[in-house]
């Protein structure tokens, strides 16, 4: 038995002080006692960090203009950023230590359908309210979330629709294997399947893998028209990368990506994924004057050549929508806010008009794009009118509907 | 079955059994001669990546790539001599504490790698040799894959080399067949524990190379092939060189052949359960390492 010794005892003691200290959230300096805590919750590190970071960025940027303008109901934003480092546990983990111990009044989070999965029951214990910006599969109905980001028929329908337009008759789906994928590629089945077209192949590798040896010699056997990619994190950028390596490129073989942005493109390098598609509600170079405003200054404050995506402009939209919406409701109080958010008249966002619908989805518009040699998005196809959010896809799950 | 799928999967086999060899030949080295469980060896395969992105900063194209080799080698040899003398040779008669200090060490790596690169991961941009694939009776053989299955034969031949016509490798196999007998005829254990150490750790950051001309360079890049290393050195048979290769040939055939009829995830379940199947009827692994040492 070895006795330790007082001071590496006392070396421990101090080690887990200090451990105990940190991990608290930075928050930008607000007047304490006259402010509004709310949560940033996203990957900052891990697989999903190369997505999410700058949806952060957005939501940081966001607070800082409205609290420049005075803030909300008078008080300054307190915002308590962590980390979800893309795993769905530290993201329920971390909303608990937001609602509970920061005693924030929303929160603004989350990327992976896995990470909203876990904190939906944070959620819904501590009735508090959060703000998802990124486009996911739907089947999920839920008061205690604001879903933002665009549902299966507001990006994937209309993807396919767009797809089976242009003649493409035989599809390969290649995803992270995580429920988002899993779901969607049931519903593009479904969809498919209806308009006479086939399915070739369905592939899925753990979130964050990056060996796509067998994925892409199973590509190669099936020979599809057209590949449907719901890949998310780093495992993008290892696919298009062994694609490439083995004669496949986006040129060769046309490929529709439904998480991949401007700046996703920016950090693989734009080279490796140039003519590829991806199907979003928002693309950098839609025209207007609140998108010039709003990526004038986000590149201001992160970078001249930053690039913006569609999540992080619904992240800016929905800090906006949380103070408009805490403005009419005159409270804070997470079910006054969202009954306000759902009743609010359509509102000027970088991507043009929004609003809210009763079932707390977004009623907005499709476009699809493709990437050209600079990192821009070509727009090539467009809904032409907004699309009302439908959570429960019709063929997939039949019979369900989401009122709130 | 197409056949032209399973010569693909064939191939890709191989390929995934040369990266499991590279991963795993620096474990098995310490694990084998020193019985030290190194968690922080996934780290030394991110060192080589992030060496080798740098070398390709500075001298782009072709020569970059065949520069960042030793460059890795050095940088991530570099790193495991000083882990092996700060840290593991202070617990060498403690295997479970150096399990957790050397995790410790894995995670501190880590989290340098993510202040000093960003925690997004970088990319290594491989001359156009490397990026180009060509077709061989039906199956695509990307260069890239090639070039890593032919360092791996590289390394092993240089490895088989050192070990069996060098002095140091005469030392190392005399400290590996029995560790006390070896220091009372007058070997330096010591010694021979660093520089095998630092031969191990070397390799990796080869392997980490390999890894960079596959996908992005991010902090976490080690940690998955930390399994797969262990799982081919436990199957292997500790202290061989021919079990571990053995092991990295079976395992990556396995894994690559399973991808055919199920999803990679289940393909990693199948070849978990295949080594704990393996391990129950041979426990001593692929290559029993015969020696008179009385296990403590």
């Amino acid at each position: 038995m070895v006795r330790p010794r007082l001071g590496t005892l006392a070396v421990s003691v101090f080690a887990l002080a200090l451990a105990s200290c940190s991990g608290s959230g930075t928050g930008s300096d607000a007047a304490k006692g006259d402010g509004v805590a709310v949560g940033v919750l996203h990957s900052l590190t891990g697989t999903m960090a190369i997505s999410e970071i700058t949806v952060k960025n957005a939501e940081m940027l966001a607070i800082e203009e409205i609290n420049a303008g005075g803030g909300v109901l008078g008080k300054t934003i307190r915002a308590v950023i962590e980390d979800g480092a893309s795993d769905p546990s530290t993201f329920a983990q971390k909303a608990s230590k937001l609602i509970e111990s920061d005693g924030v009044v929303t929160v603004f989070g989350g990327w992976t359908s896995a990470s909203r999965k876990a904190m939906l029951p944070v959620f819904e214990r501590t009735n508090n309210l959060l703000w998802y910006p990124v486009q996911f599969e739907g089947n999920e109905c839920s008061p205690n979330i604001m879903y933002s980001g665009a549902q299966p028929n507001q990006q994937a329908l209309p993807a396919l629709e767009w797809a089976i337009g242009q003649g493409f008759n035989s599809y390969f789906l290649v995803g992270s294997d995580y429920v988002y994928p899993r779901t969607a590629n049931l519903i593009l089945k479904k969809h498919i399947e209806k308009a006479g077209k086939t399915v070739l192949g369905e592939s899925y590798v753990p979130l964050g893998g990056t060996d796509f040896s067998g994925v892409i010699a199973r590509i190669q056997q099936s020979k599809p028209a057209i590949i449907i990619n719901t890949l998310n994190g780093d495992s993008n950028v290892a696919f298009f990368k062994q694609m490439q390596a083995a004669g496949l490129s986006p040129k060769t073989l046309p490929i529709i990506s439904f998480s991949i942005g401007e700046q996703e493109a920016q950090a693989m390098g734009t080279a490796l994924v140039e003519g590829s598609y991806a199907a979003w509600n928002y693309f950098q170079s839609l025209p207007g004057d609140a998108n010039t405003k709003f990526v004038t200054a986000y590149r201001n404050k992160f970078g001249g050549d930053a690039a913006i995506t569609d999540p992080m402009v619904h992240a800016y939209l929905d800090v906006y929508a949380w103070k408009a919406a805490a403005e009419k409701a005159g409270g804070f109080d997470p079910n006054a806010v969202r009954k306000a958010a759902t009743s609010l008249s359509a509102f000027d966002t970088p991507m043009g008009k929004v609003s809210f619908a009763p079932n707390q989805s977004l009623v907005q518009r499709a476009y699809i794009g493709k990437l050209k040699p600079d990192g821009q998005f070509e727009i090539i196809a467009d809904s032409g009118a907004d699309i009302q959010p439908e959570p429960y896809d019709a063929l997939a799950f039949p019979g369900k509907s989401c009122k709130l | 079955m197409d056949s032209a799928l399973f010569l693909n999967q064939l191939f890709n086999g191989f390929s995934l059994a040369s990266l499991y060899l590279l991963a795993s030949l620096g474990l098995a080295l310490s694990f084998g001669i020193m019985r030290v469980i190194n968690m922080a060896h996934g780290e030394m395969l991110m060192l080589g990546g992030y060496l080798a992105w740098l070398t390709l900063m500075v001298v782009p194209g072709g020569a970059g790539i065949l520069l960042a080799l030793p460059v890795a080698f050095l940088g991530a040899a570099a790193m495991g001599g000083l882990v092996q003398s700060t840290v593991i040779r202070r617990l060498s008669s403690r295997p479970l504490d150096t399990l957790l200090a050397t995790w410790g060490v894995s995670l501190i790596l880590q989290q340098a790698a993510r202040d000093l690169f960003g925690a997004i991961g970088v990319e290594v941009r491989a001359p156009e040799w490397l990026n180009s694939s060509f077709e061989l009776a039906g199956v695509t053989i990307p260069s890239a894959r090639l070039f890593i299955i032919g360092m791996a034969f590289l390394v092993l031949a240089g490895l088989a080399l050192v070990l069996l016509k060098t002095r140091i490798g005469l030392l190392t196999r005399a400290v590996n067949q029995d560790r006390m007998m070896a220091s009372a005829t007058g070997i330096d254990v010591k010694r021979v524990d660093f520089l095998v150490f630092c031969l191990g750790s070397g390799i990796a950051g080869l392997a980490g190379v390999m890894l960079a001309l596959l996908g992005p360079v991010t902090p976490n890049v080690g940690q998955s092939y930390i399994i797969p290393a262990f799982l081919v050195v436990v199957m292997g048979g500790l202290g061989s060189i021919v079990g571990t290769t053995a092991a990295a040939l079976i395992l990556g055939v396995f894994s690559a052949l399973a991808q055919i009829y199920v999803d990679v995830s289940v393909a990693q379940m199948l070849m978990l359960v295949f080594v704990i199947l393996f391990i129950q009827i041979r426990p001593q692994g692929v290559v029993a390492v015969k020696s008179r040492q009385l296990d403590a």
